[in-house]
């Protein structure tokens, strides 16, 4: 049996600017990651990596060839029908936590539920599950705390709390740690490693090359292409049927 | 999203931040009461004006003199055309009239004991006055028909005047001396208050027939007659109104010798001076609820101005709502959601502070207001409008924001 990848790209790429002067983000770039992988992407700025998340992300589409998420070619999407898509299919981790602002910490994470179209769940079951969203992420003491009022790295949990709560094919975190302390850094880390173990799929952009070695595969980008593909050795159950389609240049 | 997330959501953000919700609606809530306060300013003036008229009863006809385009009949002149003989001659000869009251008035200084007064009105005019011009004696009698025979020296007060001459003393039997001419008060009006511009309460009565001798002496009086300015016809039966109507006016033209296309007289009626007043007022609200209805309007140029630098402000939340999954019309729809509830929110306490501010208005400056319930439907309906009018072109602003700018946003 082969197993079906989770994320697929085939020639990705991201041209900007349609005059005479094109700036080339991605080129050409094919990746699949399998289900319950964890994979780092690392680069220079200017390498592409966000765009490759944004892509990967549905925050955007690609200018040429297709990217194919959980079976379904997304590639041709309108804003409407990405927008359920990420809603249904992505939990997305920034650097920054972008938790709403005046909200509290249950609020903040109910309110990918209040934008789900399919299987509406009525404002007790969409407060319910939010809070065990909460609880799962050790933060059941601050379900009514106001961002201001959190640190940074309860912060961040409350939203990978928010990325968890509509069950996602996916995660993606964009510098997850780079706004912690070591400590706080360290133990989202362990959060992030914890859903790896739980079966979740992660695909995480780091600067940091020993954060991204604790990952089973890392992706190098450099000028909108695939660089170099590291095996980090990182043993897991989904690791067997993982495999790279990267074109050469 | 159903409704009432949306609500829900609207909620949470106008709670959230006061300052803000404050000054967004700030504008409508002015606007929606000054609507009410100008409305029920001018509610209350027309009021006023309504309940002095009828009081004077329908089955009047008032002959004012004018200048015809003639203008040198009998009597003609600078003060138009009508004599005192007109006035026996039309009770005399004109069917269905019951009685004819003159009026004839001039401008002279008042003494009492310790008080002079100048410039006070000295009307003259005959005994069924009071009836007429729907106005009681308070103390003492009003002059008789001898009385304006015998020329008698007498005068009667207006409530106003009987005070400023008098004090709280007893005027019955006293003496006030007009121009030069000595009078012997012997009765005080009942307040009446302003009716048409003439305040009847600051007026000195006396029989017609003195004012012709001793204040307004006129040399031709013996060969063409006492002009007067007022004659006020009272009809037997109002139904045959518009008939004896016809009949002064031919009637009087006839003894005037003047055409029907240059009379130097002009008769009206009750319900002309009423439809003239109402005309008057009716454009003055008019007026009013415009210049109300704009400031509703800069309201809600105030809602999109604050709505547009919250969209700006906000950029970074609709980033974060779009990447967990609002659609644009998502996003579309929580603006104009907030929006709306604002300019009801606003337009409710506009509401309320109008009610409030026409009552304060009304007690303070002693000016009738009467809160009209048709401008409270009104305002707040307009102010429901104005909400979606100017809210949805931010709305829609936020809604075209893109997902990946926005959460770059700072």
């Amino acid at each position: 049996m082969i197993p079906v990848p989770i994320i697929e790209t085939q020639d990705v790429s991201k041209i900007y600017g349609m005059g005479e002067i094109q700036v080339i983000a991605l080129d050409r770039v094919s990746i699949r990651i399998q289900a319950g992988e964890f994979v780092a992407v690392m680069g220079p700025s200017g390498s592409g990596k966000s765009t490759l998340m944004n892509i990967l992300g549905c925050l955007d589409r690609p200018s040429e060839g297709h990217y194919i998420l959980d079976g379904v070619d997304v590639s041709e999407m309108d804003r409407v029908h990405l927008a359920g898509i990420r809603n249904t299919h992505i939990g997305f981790v920034f650097q920054s936590y972008n938790l709403l602002s005046r909200t509290s910490a249950l609020k903040n994470v109910m309110a990918p539920l209040i934008y789900k179209r399919k299987n509406k769940l009525s404002h007790e079951q969409q407060s319910g599950l939010a809070e065990q969203a909460l609880v799962k992420v050790g933060l059941a003491d601050r379900l009514h705390h106001m961002p201001q009022e959190l640190s940074g790295g309860q912060s961040q949990r409350v939203a990978i709390a928010r990325a968890l709560v509509n069950d996602p094919v996916l995660i993606l975190a964009d510098e997850p740690t780079g706004n912690l302390d070591s400590k706080s850094g360290e133990e989202i880390m362990e959060l992030l490693h914890d859903l790896h173990q739980q079966g979740r799929t992660i695909v995480m952009v780091t600067h940091d090359p020993e954060i991204a070695a604790h990952t089973q595969r890392t992706i190098h980008l450099l000028d909108g292409h695939i660089d170099q593909v590291i095996e980090n050795g990182f043993k897991q159950k989904a690791v067997a049927a993982e495999e790279l389609g990267h074109e050469p240049v | 999203m159903n409704l009432s997330e949306f609500l829900r959501l609207a909620r949470d953000s106008i709670l959230s931040n006061k300052l803000r919700t404050l000054l967004t609606m700030l504008g409508v809530i002015i606007g929606v009461a000054s609507v009410i306060v100008m409305i029920s300013i001018s509610a209350g003036t027309e009021a006023t004006i309504e309940d002095q008229i009828t009081g004077l009863g329908s089955n009047l006809v008032y002959v004012n003199a004018s200048f015809g385009r003639g203008g040198f009949g009998p009597g003609g002149g600078d003060s138009g055309g009508l004599v005192y003989d007109d006035a026996a001659a039309i009770a005399e000869q004109v069917a269905n009239v019951a009685a004819v009251v003159v009026e004839q008035g001039s401008s002279e200084t008042v003494k009492a004991a310790n008080v002079a007064l100048d410039g006070v009105t000295v009307q003259g005019s005959t005994a069924g006055f009071p009836s007429v011009r729907d106005i009681t004696i308070a103390q003492g009698r009003f002059f008789t028909d001898k009385d304006v025979e015998r020329k008698a020296k007498v005068a009667v007060l207006g409530a106003t005047l009987a005070t400023e001459l008098f004090g709280e003393g007893d005027p019955i039997g006293e003496v006030v001396t007009v121009g030069t001419t000595k009078l012997t008060v012997i009765g005080t009006f009942e307040p009446r208050g302003t009716v048409s511009g003439v305040d009847f309460d600051a007026q000195l009565y006396t029989p017609v027939t003195v004012v012709f001798q001793k204040f307004i002496p006129n040399q031709f009086a013996r060969i063409i007659g006492d002009r007067v300015r007022m004659l006020i016809v009272e009809v037997e039966d109002p139904s045959l109104m518009t008939h004896t109507i016809e009949q002064i006016t031919l009637f009087l033209a006839k003894r005037h010798g003047v055409s029907l296309d240059s009379l130097d007289f002009s008769v009206t009626t009750q319900q002309d001076i009423i439809q003239t007043q109402e005309s008057t007022t009716a454009a003055f609200r008019n007026l009013l609820a415009w210049v109300a209805g704009v400031s509703l309007i800069v309201g809600g140029i105030g809602i999109m101005n604050i709505m547009l630098v919250s969209v700006t402000e906000r950029t970074r939340e609709i980033g974060i709502r779009q990447s967990i999954g609002a659609t644009p019309n998502d996003i579309r729809f929580q603006f104009l959601t907030e929006a709306i509830l604002l300019s009801l929110f606003g337009g409710l306490i506009g509401v309320v502070a109008g009610i409030a501010a026409a009552w304060i208005f009304g007690t303070a400056s002693g000016m009738r207001t009467v809160v009209v319930g048709s401008s409270i439907f009104f305002s707040f309906l307009s102010a429901a409008a104005v909400g979606i009018f100017f809210g949805y072109y931010p709305a829609n602003k936020a809604a075209q924001l893109d997902p990946i700018e926005a959460l770059r946003h700072e």
